[in-house]
């Protein structure tokens, strides 16, 4: 059974008690994404204060990795200059795309915590999807952001 | 984890099924390889695309292997050859649905044979024949379609409205998963110029009465097309007795190769039609200036077709009627009595279409209580089972029932009471993994 390997207990933790879920004001940016091959959404909000992510707020629905994946991010981007949180986007990019390579997992440890966890998603290519789409929507929604308020990333 | 073989609780009744199914897998090859770790494949995504008998395999070689040209075009023996099969194939293709060969019109797809017609009423409109125009699609007409319908027979039609200033209207649905007709005499109307309808839902397995929608059209004008994408391979379909203007259908989802789908049209219709694709082989004469056009079915099939498919279709319609397609249905008939009781033996399990097999067809779409279907499908990945997860291409219907995606089984002729005992085993082995019972 491979399934341990993908649904590792961290993501299933995430998915049961997700974190900092629900949307709240004020925000600077409002994004909504699907994954239309599934039907996985997010709607999501972010707030910039300076150069730092002062919030993301979502409301989701779409199946556990998709919503383990936005819980895990949100511990990841919080509090964080605005630089880092997409630096670490592009980490879990990575990540997903090492088609299960452990090799990959070891290096991205430091940057990922938690969110390491989805390497085993990268095996299943109908799935990486899922796992980056609350990623795509933190990029969008931060670039909104800052042409908002005038920052740049 | 293992399969599980089937339960003594087994309340579930398996009626004698009208195929034998150890011998149609034997024609198979897909199915004799294994999935996941060495798990048997149970194949229950048909619905998605078929797998392919040998017969079909070899019928595709043959041609690649002895007759290989373009059809319809030079003169030397293999063109004769390669041009014979073609129209070999048409014949037979149109006789299983009873309907003569010069109302075949070959597409990619249904998707294709969809736009086809699609952009055939728009180009109406501006079309310099004046017997082309009869069908053209304008302002103050409407278009009609169902809330059932899949994207291949919504989107088109939206387009089409976007184009011509025509309006879109559809029938909806009931709470059990039927077409609600009951303002069918509105909504069709002296404004419809077509109306477009599916035989078999793709995703409730809802077998729709098209003679009410037939005749409401035949009394104010309105041209109805079929979409039989899920019903001609799965049951008989005999287009006189259906009595619509068009009948469209996918080649690869009744054991037939990729690449090849059917356009049936009434003849006195396709043949006030202007063309869609347009080039070699569909025109008359061509001079710089402009061109004239073939009659039907030539003038819709521009450019030199995918004949060793439509030979491979042929060779598939052959093993469908071997098989007989009145047991094939019989045959999914009793799977889908027997997966409907097996999977209502599940707590937390709903299924989202017909409760019973009264004009249901064998699509099973279902639902597991706190479990999200990617999820459920991963499970039964695991296990081997090939299902299909997500809003199925038809996402108007999974959002009408309340339900963001939903998990969808679907059988044919290879299917047996084994691969149904398979998911359900595989669902109760889900509701374990993610803890929910």
């Amino acid at each position: 059974m491979q399934l341990e390997s993908m649904y590792q207990e961290i993501i299933l933790d995430h998915y049961k008690n997700p974190h900092g879920r629900g949307l709240r004001d004020p925000f600077d940016a409002e994004v909504h994404h699907v994954n239309p091959t599934c039907g996985d959404e997010v709607t999501l909000r972010v707030k910039i204060e300076g150069d730092t992510i002062a919030d993301v707020s979502y409301e989701g629905m779409g199946c556990s990795i998709s919503q383990a994946s936005v819980s895990a991010m949100y511990d990841l981007v919080v509090g964080k200059p605005v630089t880092e949180a997409l630096g670490t986007g592009e980490h879990f990019m990575t990540l997903m795309q090492a088609k299960g390579d452990p090799s990959v997992a070891e290096k991205l440890e430091d940057e990922l915590e938690d969110a390491v966890a989805f390497a085993g998603v990268s095996k299943y290519p109908a799935r990486i999807k899922c796992a980056l789409m609350s990623w795509m929507a933190l990029k969008d929604a931060s670039a909104r952001a800052l042409s908002a308020t005038g920052g740049t990333a | 984890m293992t399969q599980t073989a089937s339960r003594p609780d087994a309340g579930a009744q398996r009626a004698p099924l009208p195929l034998d199914v150890e011998a149609i897998r034997a024609d198979f090859p897909i199915l004799s390889r294994t999935v996941r770790d060495g798990k048997r494949l149970v194949y229950l995504d048909s619905g998605a695309t078929s797998q392919k008998p040998r017969q079909v395999l070899d019928a595709e070689r043959w041609f690649y292997e002895n007759v290989n040209a373009a059809p319809h075009r030079g003169a030397h023996q293999l063109a004769e050859e390669a041009t014979g099969a073609y129209e070999e194939a048409r014949a037979k293709i149109g006789a299983f649905i009873g309907a003569p060969e010069t109302e075949v019109v070959f597409t990619r797809n249904t998707t294709e044979a969809i736009n086809l017609v699609a952009y055939a009423l728009s180009n109406a409109a501006t079309a310099k024949e004046p017997e082309f125009r009869t069908y053209a699609a304008g302002q103050g007409d409407e278009i009609v379609v169902t809330e059932m319908e899949h994207h291949a027979d919504l989107i088109p039609w939206q387009q089409l409205c976007e184009r011509t200033g025509a309006t879109l209207r559809w029938l909806g649905l009931t709470d059990d998963g039927r077409l609600d007709l009951s303002d069918l005499g509105t909504v069709v109307n002296e404004r419809t110029k077509l109306v477009a309808v599916t035989q078999q839902s793709n995703i409730l397995g809802t077998i729709n009465p098209i003679a009410p929608i037939v005749e409401r059209a035949r009394e104010v004008g309105a041209l109805v097309l079929v979409d039989g994408a899920q019903s001609v391979p799965h049951q008989p379909v005999d287009v006189q007795a259906l009595g619509a203007d068009f009948l469209v259908f996918s080649g690869h989802k009744m054991l037939g190769p990729t690449g090849v789908g059917v356009l049936w049209g009434r003849y006195e219709v396709l043949d006030k039609l202007p063309p869609f694709l347009t080039g070699g082989s569909m025109i008359e004469v061509v001079r710089m200036e402009g061109s004239t056009f073939m009659p039907p079915p030539q003038r819709f099939e521009a450019g030199v077709p995918m004949t060793a498919q439509v030979v491979g279709l042929g060779a598939a319609v052959d093993y469908l009627q071997a098989l007989g397609m009145d047991k094939v249905e019989e045959h999914e008939k009793a799977l889908t009595a027997y997966a409907l009781e097996k999977l209502a033996e599940i707590p937390g399990v709903r299924v989202v279409g017909p409760a019973d097999t009264v004009a249901r067809g064998g699509a099973v779409s279902f639902t597991v209580e706190d479990i999200h279907p990617h999820d459920v499908g991963q499970v039964l990945d695991d296990l081997g089972i090939a299902v299909r997860v997500g809003h199925h291409c038809a996402w108007p219907v999974v959002r009408r029932y309340g339900v963001p995606a939903t998990t969808r089984a679907t059988f044919y002729v290879h299917t047996g009471y084994d691969d149904i005992d398979a998911l359900a085993d595989g669902i109760r082995a889900a509701q374990k993994f993610f803890g929910t019972v």
